[in-house]
């Protein structure tokens, strides 16, 4: 996908200024999701259960070559078919190939954020196919043609009532349709696309190494039908998604479920190992599975030594939740498939620091994401990291390295720091708001009332 | 008992008042207290935008003033976050990260301080925790129960352990955002005179946006407030 994160600030601020529904939206259903999550995980010991997962991942990206490795050969050994994709191109080069043997002209697809970061509609419209996304969330962001604006809620932006315009004006359905009026549309629709489709495209959760098996989260029913329905299914899938063994899947479908949506667990879980009637022993299921495994940048993310701790996300989005930057604005303002705190993490990794840059400036610093995450990623260690390489490489800007030169060069002259304190007490109001920095404070806030002395000179005069 | 006070440079130049109280306080409870002249700035915020060796030159400076204190009280969360957590990341002897404290955390964990007075009766205050004082010192009950011991109504407020905003330089890097989310401390403050905290930052930044929009509300430091609950009343 296009990636317009060095605007944040442009978009963030057009918004929050132009659209102060999606704050309002965006901050009444995340404060629910962390409200479900603290449900979901009252009785639990969370600290002992992310330490668990933290170890499982960890250990899975420190071996990845070797159980991406038996994750291939388990599948192939029930038929599937196995590609590895270096980058977003590789993947549309794949995905070219089956369309075209296949003669494909509709697909439906499931709730997939890989697919959205390699861009797979736009390429798979471009070779003349019909794309439906049949996750409801997805596929209202489609009718409206925009992009997810959160990782498990990706309308999350959307009131009911934008719903039922865009329904309305497509769908027919009366203005006032209720929630249900409005699902029970989309189903009919569907339903047919899922019968009549060539191929069904979803991502996977976890491909768990041992058994070669894709698991997949969700609650509408609708991945279980694209998944099985068409026949031929292709799961993309990260390669950061492997877990070892098949003993530790169940908590990770558990932990991912909690951490998202505050649910034991999704609705439905699907285990994919192979396609339909195959010799070991797939009785159902698409004549011909698929599955692309996809890099994109991660394996360079991996062999950074500072930032990888990133690829252990499970794409929960538990730390979106809980981020008030996130609330303000949702996903759209970060200019990445992944917003919020793991996206600005992510982004400079996956695609670049220079192309993604104040992403990791896009957080107050505050360290709720960190509470949060199921594998324990220090997002709030690793944001500093990118922030570090920003001033590092010379990409922030000159004013600000000037006045924190300033401060460092006075904080280490006492006599001179005393001095510049004095001198910013004496500054008329007038003169401060106009100051560089100052004026994106006054813009809209007061600015600071100095105290009429110094603690330094109170000190001096004695304290009763 | 001796403490040496680090002011930080927010409290020198915006919040003096409520580092003399915090030096009556301090006093007022057989604390002798010390104030090394030649402190500055500890450099959270050179740290926070990532320019690492203007942080580590701040804090070098700050060790050495401080080298000789047996305990360092700050009247900041922050500030007092950054020398315990974020100096071993800097300074080769960070000694003075294990003796810092911000106040209250000091009143109620090492002078185990369960009441000051009860110049609060009647009082209805709000708590805002700063983040870095509620995530990386851990500082939740301490100062509440200080509050609430010298009378005071803690107000509940849904929204009193969320950022307020500032976050540093994110103030004036995303300032759109970081006003939106002062907004939304304030549409959620429930009915109350006051607002406490134990952060200069977060109080410039819930009271810069108030008074910007015209909302009537007190933004106090935790010092001040704590002072008069000793000495009694306004």
């Amino acid at each position: 996908m296009e990636v317009h994160s060095r605007d944040y600030r442009a978009r963030a601020r057009r918004i929050i200024a132009e659209t102060p529904e999606v704050r309002e939206a965006v901050t009444a259903a995340t404060r629910t999701f962390v409200d479900n999550r603290r449900e979901a995980y009252a009785d639990l010991d969370e600290n002992a259960l992310s330490r668990w997962a933290e170890g499982v991942k960890s250990h899975a990206l420190t071996h990845l070559g070797d159980y991406l490795e038996e994750a291939e050969a388990r599948l192939v050994e029930r038929g599937a078919h196995v590609h590895w994709a270096e980058t977003a191109s590789d993947v549309h080069q794949i995905f070219e190939l089956i369309v075209r043997e296949h003669g494909v002209q509709k697909v439906v697809k499931a709730k997939s954020m890989l697919s959205e970061e390699v861009g797979l509609n736009p390429f798979l419209e471009s070779c003349g196919v019909e794309v439906l996304e049949t996750d409801l969330g997805e596929y209202i962001i489609q009718l409206l043609d925009e992009p997810p604006s959160h990782i498990v809620g990706p309308s999350i932006h959307k009131s009911l009532d934008d719903t039922r315009a865009i329904f309305h004006e497509r769908l027919g359905t009366p203005r006032d349709a209720s929630p249900e009026r409005l699902a029970a549309a989309a189903r009919e629709l569907l339903r047919d696309a899922f019968l009549t489709a060539e191929l069904g495209i979803s991502g996977g959760n976890f491909l768990v190494a041992e058994t070669g098996s894709i698991a997949l989260i969700e609650n509408e029913g609708n991945i279980r039908l694209s998944t099985s329905v068409p026949p031929i299914h292709v799961a993309l899938v990260g390669i950061e998604k492997v877990l070892p063994r098949w003993a530790d899947l169940s908590t990770f479908l558990q932990i991912t479920a909690k951490s998202a949506t505050g649910q034991p667990v999704g609705c439905f879980v699907s285990i994919i190992q192979g396609p339909g009637g195959s010799p070991a022993g797939e009785p159902d299921g698409p004549e011909e599975l698929h599955v692309v495994l996809v890099d994109n940048g991660r394996t360079r993310l991996l062999a950074d030594p500072e930032v990888w701790e990133a690829l252990r996300c499970v794409r929960c989005g538990a730390c979106l939740n809980i981020c008030p930057v996130y609330r303000q604005t949702g996903g759209h303002a970060y200019g990445y498939v992944y917003s919020g705190p793991i996206g600005a993490v992510l982004a400079p990794g996956l695609v670049g620091l220079e192309e993604t840059l104040p992403l990791p400036f896009a957080s107050s610093a505050c360290g709720a994401c960190a509470d949060v995450c199921p594998v324990r990623i220090p997002i709030p260690d690793l944001l500093h990291v990118w922030r570090q390489r920003a001033v590092e490489r010379g990409l922030t800007s000159g004013m600000e390295r000037s006045v924190l030169d300033l401060l460092a060069s006075t904080g280490t002259r006492p006599g001179l720091f005393r001095w510049a304190e004095k001198v910013a007490g004496l500054l008329p109001e007038q003169v401060v708001r106009h100051l560089p920095m100052l004026r994106e404070w006054s813009a809209g806030r007061e600015t600071p009332r100095a105290a009429g002395r110094t603690f330094h000179e109170l000190w001096d005069e004695g304290i009763e | 008992m001796r403490v040496s006070l680090f002011v930080t440079c927010l409290g020198d130049r915006f919040f003096a008042d409520a580092a003399v109280d915090a030096v009556r306080l301090l006093r007022s409870l057989d604390v002798e207290v010390d104030f090394p002249s030649d402190q500055t700035c500890c450099g959270q915020p050179a740290w926070n935008a990532g320019h690492v060796p203007q942080a580590r030159q701040m804090a070098a400076h700050t060790a050495e003033v401080f080298a000789d204190a047996d305990y360092v009280v700050l009247p900041s969360g922050s500030c007092t976050a950054m020398l315990r957590c974020t100096y071993p990341r800097l300074l080769e002897s960070p000694a003075v990260a294990e003796r810092s404290y911000e106040l209250a955390e000091f009143l109620v964990d090492v002078l185990k301080v369960t009441e000051l007075g009860r110049g609060l009766e009647g009082r209805r205050l709000a708590y805002h925790h700063g983040c870095h004082a509620l995530r990386e010192l851990g500082l939740e009950e301490q100062p509440v129960r200080l509050l609430e011991s010298a009378g005071a109504e803690v107000v509940p407020w849904e929204m009193d352990q969320e950022c307020c905003g500032f976050g540093g330089l994110f103030s004036v890097k995303a300032p759109e955002v970081s006003v939106a989310m002062a907004d939304r401390k304030l549409d959620t403050l429930p009915d109350v005179e006051t607002v406490v905290s134990a952060d200069g930052g977060c109080l410039l930044q819930l009271d810069g946006r108030a008074r910007r929009r015209g909302t009537r509300i007190r933004f106090r430091s935790l010092a001040s407030v704590l002072w008069e609950a000793r000495r009694g009343g306004a």
